[in-house]
């Protein structure tokens, strides 16, 4: 019998130390990729790169200026859209979603969550590139906005959910009508919350590819005209990491790493902006 | 209003016909009836795109294997295959490693570790698609080839699975990137419903005499099989979709071979290469039809996934954050 416990016992040890080595291996593997990028990517990054366009396929310099600005534009315009229209259906979830409508918009949000951008990406051209007769930046935006607007939804959702119920019952009994209290009073006590969702929606579109291969485009000059084909990070990385020039692949590293940097950056301050409201309920 | 505030009882409000109520609520419920619509245009337009492909081939669109635009004659048979075959080596490789984080994130690791690698395999959500294809060709390829086909080859050489000459964009590569691109997901949806099982469920498997993995195997996880089980599926969502980093590993040919060292093509991968080639009405529309096949495809993974994870973790947005 008390070989048995030990056996037992053994056996609970290996499979405990059998998981926390696959943890380690889910780790390593974030720490390998943002490792390579940094070693293949930071040699590249000069002041050319970020002022500079990109040069002639053969010749070597140039920069992603264009690229850069193009996704601040596009990310921008689709922010314009999709925040008001997420944090809109969020609140609508979190304040009337009891019946049958919340319920079903509640699993449509929550189905489109897991829509294949690319699919997005062909509707956008549908809708906006071939009625208008070219690719535009704004198709761009319309597409990457619709993959955002599920996601900000349900996370506005939770978090305006979170606000407890004798604040909203405080502000009613106050005689604030209910739109009153709703975007005073519990809008604005989730607001770090609400901030947070919109930042990971905004880090998760900065870096898709897929759907603005048919509608942006992609765009070798610099342009701010949202109407024309407009390049960023992210479809430049696909074109110069496919492309057959060895100078092209170095500037896709170092496009790699600003892009990964821009999103780190949103993913961090999101995590910061949660941390703040923890600590504003301490 | 603002002429005479104080006459007005306040306690109007409360019996809502405050005019600004019903505007207030019109406005929400017409921006939440945004995401129905969407969805609804989005198959009909998918539907109405795809008609003269599916008037032309039928059912035969998804088993004829020749995709051949001269002759105008397609058939998405070995995207279809190439899609469930990565998706399902992607899940081969992916649910183990995702289950083990997530028990030991709940069960087993130290509490000041819990959050920072937590944080840290959610943040390989955060990794653009790009970004994984641009690794997957300039170092996970070389890797593949220098270590892994090898010893794999010497090994199951014999096998029709490991057959064929390795030339680096594979199935094998595809199904690789695709795993570390959702473990993430699985990992977090896991790692949430194994936090919704009771403590009394551990409690009373540890008081029978259990050991802690005993505990974990016999108690825990049987409790949240549904949600487990919905967190996997909604990984393999995720994965089928998967447009990009696919695109750039797996070598894109129009191909149905067992080999997993051989090249393979995907739906997503498909759209990605070929729309804005798309010379005749008639091919185009068959790509449509590919977009149509591919969305209901992940529509019904995704509904099947929520409905399970809904069922151990009632209405919450379980993976819906998940970064």
């Amino acid at each position: 019998m008390s070989a048995g416990r030990a056996r037992r016992r053994l056996a609970s040890g290996v499979m405990t130390g059998l998981v926390a080595l696959l943890s380690f291996c889910a780790v390593l593997a974030l720490l390998l990729i943002l490792g390579n990028l940094a070693a293949k990517g930071a040699s590249s990054l000069d002041w050319s790169f970020f002022v500079r366009n990109p040069v002639p396929a053969g010749q070597s310099g140039g920069g992603v200026a264009n690229a850069i600005i193009g996704t601040v534009v596009i990310v921008g315009l689709a922010a314009l859209i999709g925040l008001p229209v997420g944090v809109g259906t969020g609140l609508y979830l979190a304040e009337y979603g009891g019946g049958q409508l919340g319920w079903t918009v509640r699993f449509v949000a929550d189905v489109l969550n897991g829509t294949p951008s690319i699919v997005i990406g062909i509707f956008a051209w549908t809708w906006l590139v071939k009625p208008m007769g070219h690719f535009s930046a704004l198709a761009g935006s319309v597409a990457l906005a619709v993959l955002m607007i599920p996601m900000i939804a349900r996370t506005t959702e939770e978090m305006v959910r979170l606000v407890p119920h004798s604040l909203r019952e405080a502000a009613l009994a106050l005689g604030y009508p209910r739109w009153r209290t709703s975007l005073r009073i519990i809008a604005r006590t989730a607001l770090a919350g609400i901030v947070t969702g919109c930042l990971v929606g905004i880090a998760r579109i900065a870096g898709e590819t897929a759907p603005l291969l048919f509608t942006a485009l992609g765009n070798l000059n610099f342009t701010t005209n949202v109407l024309q084909p407009m390049q960023t990070l992210s479809l430049q990385i696909f074109v110069y990491a496919t492309g057959p020039f060895e100078e092209w692949h170095r500037l896709a590293w170092a496009a790699a790493l600003v892009l990964m940097g821009l999103v780190l950056v949103l993913a961090l301050s999101a995590r910061w902006a949660i941390r703040q409201r923890h600590a504003a309920a301490r | 209003m603002t002429t005479l505030p104080i006459e007005r009882p306040h306690w109007r409000g409360l019996r809502g016909v405050n005019p600004g109520d019903r505007v207030y609520r019109v406005t929400l419920t017409a921006l939440a009836l945004l995401l129905p619509l969407l969805l609804v245009t989005l198959v009909g337009q998918l539907l109405l795109s795809a008609w003269p492909s599916i008037r032309r081939f039928g059912f035969h669109f998804v088993w004829t294997t020749v995709w051949d635009p001269v002759a105008g004659v397609f058939g998405a048979a070995p995207m279809i295959f190439g899609t469930l075959a990565s998706s399902l080596l992607a899940l081969l490789l992916a649910v183990p490693l995702a289950l083990g984080v997530a028990i030991y994130l709940t069960e087993f690791a130290p509490k000041w570790l819990r959050q920072p690698v937590a944080f840290l395999v959610e943040l390989l959500a955060a990794i653009p698609s790009v970004v994984y294809g641009l690794w997957g060709i300039f170092v996970l390829i070389p890797f593949l080839r220098g270590y892994v086909v090898p010893p794999l080859r010497a090994a199951l050489g014999w096998t029709p699975f490991f057959g064929g000459v390795f030339y680096g964009s594979s199935l094998l590569a595809g199904g690789v990137i695709l795993a570390i691109m959702i473990v993430p997901y699985i990992a977090a949806v896991s790692r949430e419903v194994l936090l919704a099982v009771p403590a009394a469920q551990r409690e009373a498997a540890l008081a029978m005499g259990a050991t802690r993995w005993e505990a974990v195997w016999t108690a825990v996880v049987p409790y949240g099989r549904a949600g487990l089980i919905g967190a996997v599926i909604l990984g393999l969502g995720r994965a089928l979709g998967e447009t990009m980093a696919v695109t750039m590993v797996i070598g894109n040919r129009h191909d149905i071979g067992v080999s997993v060292l051989q090249p393979a093509y995907t739906m997503a991968a498909a759209l990605a290469n070929e729309f804005s080639e798309a010379t005749t009405d008639l091919y185009l529309s068959a790509l449509f039809e590919v977009g149509l096949i591919l969305f209901v495809i992940t529509v019904a993974v995704n509904a099947l996934a929520r409905l399970l994870i809904w069922r151990v973790a009632r209405g919450t947005a379980v993976g819906s954050r998940a970064l």
